[in-house]
């Protein structure tokens, strides 16, 4: 008797697999697609994401859409689980049909989606840090954040100018901090850097004093470079002020670029530099700053809408959709073969993160200007004007 | 026994019919990708099951050999120059070791402290998979080489469909003979009562070492597996929150039940599927189910649900 009970559970399970089935296609709409990671430990970077999407994609739908049809947004969490994100993303190509997506939270969900996208000849915009996902050059996939390896590069540029070549470092072993590490010591040399001290912490330290000691005790240590995410950079900071160690300039990197950074540094973030993008400083901006416009209205929409405070992440979102919806303008097509060649002929968009001019060997398009050097003073940002 | 031999034969053969019928009736390639997790989940959840369920220890660590398995064939290839097949044996014998070399001393545990050992060894595990970038490509994880096997190479969530569906039928196949051998029926006098298996003789630190060097295989094949099939592998599988779904799924399905970890593979894996039409309440409606049924069916989905059907059958 047991076989038959047995049986009637197996065709249960079958069943329920057939229940995933969707509705059907709008015959006016077109399908754009996210996964993102809403929930789970990345939900900081995927919530204001998610929000922008949701806001814009309504936003544009009631001026009319896009070349005549209404965007319908598709989007899926994958709770920061790579394995999730790469089921999603066949969803959205074999039963979701999207014609692009902008999405992929972290590097790591990003990498595991690759592949499908690039399979289904899809356009993806990644919303995800690291180097690795438009290095090498895969012929769908794009990105809208700047790469550590700028950030690396850019506060080389800005130490360069300050005549300072010796420098210590001390990152996360997070994806974040590991990832920018390795890019820091690969670009150093080009800028003449000497890294004469490296040192790690994990992610979830509570003290890191006995590496900054380290670090201190070296000699001839310039400058100090903590690349790092989440609160680890907030403790580094807070131990490099109880040391003393305020006369070597210390830099932050733009992971920490948000307010709740400095609220929970306190006092010691004064004087810490790092680079950022313009969104975090739109009202401190020069009224002749190209990106003035669009970061101060993306602000306003968004802090207006969601009633929290903007951040770069749903920053980048905001681009990716954008630069999307430029390219099927442009293209005046549903083809994704025809929106992925206009994507890749982006020039001169401006967006929050900066001016994107992208090209067949350059799926990112933006230059060092698009960071700006920030120095926290009297608990807020403040711009470090060039050359000083 | 002639009943028993052929209550065998009816479940391994309804489940090869059910892996054989549902290629017909899906729509997309993205159903097959889903079940293949299923398969691979299930293949995972068989293997904890032996230990947990028939020889009753427990393991909150067990994605560690998930791991083991998957990282195998991720790094054989490209950093040893090793063939993909290869790999997966290396992977599968890698495990097998270090649960035998683990096993012994923390099997000596019981209860809480089984549990926070193998917690433990699971934590020790994905931590050196992230730390060890050089090897394992960090927290962001590592490309995976796609399987070859004379030539063929094996690829496409239709293709996987197929290897993970035999894969699974084989798990099924030694899970279910096993429960019928001396070896099983030793690991299930253990489950009911150490002192009662030493009495009669059976060598308790030896079976308990036997169903976990089983279970860690198991859990290595199907790493491999899913790592193969995703062509992209990252810490995660290793972590403690894929522990706790193995976990989940055997006991959501029924400890002790080797349809039942492939029920709670279907549940636990297609449900999040379903749910995403609920948005927000996608995370709450899943907790819910799962309480509900541990409430109203506390020895599992298949036990609870079989022995319901037989009382009636006799009334």
């Amino acid at each position: 008797m047991k076989t038959k009970a047995t049986l009637k559970i197996a065709l249960a399970a079958g069943a329920m697999s057939l229940g995933l089935a969707h509705g059907a296609l709008a015959q006016n709409t077109v399908k754009i697609g996210s996964v993102l990671s809403v929930t789970g430990p990345s939900s900081f970077l995927g919530e204001p994401e998610d929000k922008t999407l949701r806001l814009y994609v309504d936003k544009i739908n009631a001026a009319g859409g896009v070349a005549g049809k209404k965007i319908e947004l598709v989007i899926y969490d994958d709770g920061g689980d790579a394995n999730k994100a790469r089921t999603f993303a066949t969803r959205l190509i074999e039963d979701d049909k999207v014609i692009a997506m902008v999405g992929g939270t972290t590097t790591g969900t990003t990498m595991a989606m690759v592949p499908v996208f690039e399979d289904a000849k899809v356009p993806f915009i990644s919303l995800a840090g690291a180097i690795e996902v438009i290095d090498p050059v895969r012929k769908f996939v794009f990105k809208t954040p700047h790469t550590d390896k700028m950030a690396c590069e850019k506060i080389f540029e800005d130490l360069k100018r300050r005549n300072l070549t010796k420098i210590g470092m001390i990152s996360g072993t997070d994806g974040f901090g590991a990832s920018m590490r390795a890019q820091c010591l690969k670009v150093a040399p080009t800028y003449g850097m000497q890294i004469v001290s490296d040192e790690t912490y994990g992610p979830r330290d509570s003290d890191m004093t006995a590496q900054l000691t380290k670090i201190k005790n070296t000699a001839g240590v310039q400058a100090v470079v903590n690349p790092g995410f989440g609160q680890g950079p907030a403790i580094v900071t807070r131990n490099y002020a109880q040391l003393g160690m305020n006369n070597i300039p210390f830099y932050q990197s733009h992971g920490v670029a948000s307010k709740s950074f400095i609220e929970l540094a306190g006092a010691a973030a004064e004087g810490v530099r790092l680079p950022a993008a313009a969104l975090l400083v739109g009202d401190k901006l020069p009224e002749s700053d190209p990106q003035k416009k669009v970061v101060t209205e993306y602000k306003q929409t968004y802090e207006s809408a969601t009633k929290q405070p903007v951040s770069t992440f749903g920053g980048h979102a905001y681009d990716g959709l954008f630069i999307l919806v430029e390219a099927m303008k442009r293209a005046n097509s549903t083809d994704s073969q025809k929106i992925r060649d206009e994507i890749e002929k982006t020039k001169g968009f401006v967006g929050t993160g900066g001016i994107v001019n992208m090209s067949a060997t350059d799926h990112l398009g933006l230059d060092l200007s698009a960071f700006r050097m920030l120095e926290i003073k009297n608990g807020d940002w403040s711009l470090v004007a060039s050359g000083s | 026994m002639r009943a028993l031999m052929n209550q065998r034969f009816l479940t391994l053969a309804v489940l090869a019919v059910v892996i054989g019928i549902l290629p017909f009736v899906f729509p997309s390639s993205y159903y097959f990708r889903v079940a293949s997790l299923v398969w691979v989940s299930a293949l995972a959840a068989i293997g904890l099951n032996i230990l947990m369920g028939q020889a009753g220890q427990v393991s909150l660590g067990h994605a560690a050999f998930f791991g083991i398995g998957a990282y195998a064939v991720a790094i054989g290839p490209v950093h040893l120059g090793i063939p993909s097949w290869a790999a997966l044996l290396l992977g599968a014998g890698l495990s097998a070791l270090l649960a035998f070399l683990v096993g012994r001393p923390i099997l000596r545990l019981k209860g809480h402290y089984l549990a926070i050992a193998t917690l433990g060894l699971g934590v020790l595990v994905a931590l050196v998979i992230t730390t060890e970038s050089r090897w394992t490509g960090g927290p962001d994880g590592m490309p995976v080489e796609r399987l070859t096997l004379f030539g063929w190479r094996v690829s496409g969530s239709y293709t996987w469909y197929w290897v993970t569906g035999g894969l699974l039928l084989i798990g099924t196949w030694i899970a279910l003979n096993l429960d019928d051998t001396p070896t099983g029926r030793a690991f299930r006098a253990l489950h009911d009562s150490e002192v009662a298996a030493q009495v009669v003789g059976v060598d308790v630190a030896r079976f308990k070492l036997q169903a976990f060097v089983i279970a860690a295989v198991y859990a290595s094949l199907a790493g491999s597996a899913l790592a193969f099939m995703n062509g992209f592998i990252n810490p995660d599988q290793a972590g403690f929150l894929h522990s706790v779904e193995l976990v989940t799924i055997v006991v959501l399905g029924g400890l002790g039940s080797v349809v039942g970890s492939i029920v709670g593979a279907a549940v636990l894996i297609t449900l999040p599927q379903v749910l995403t039409v609920f948005h927000e309440y996608e995370h709450l409606l899943l907790g819910l189910i799962i309480i509900v049924s541990m409430i109203f069916m506390r020895s599992g989905i298949v036990p609870t649900l079989s022995s319901l059907f037989l009382r009636k059958a006799r009334s």
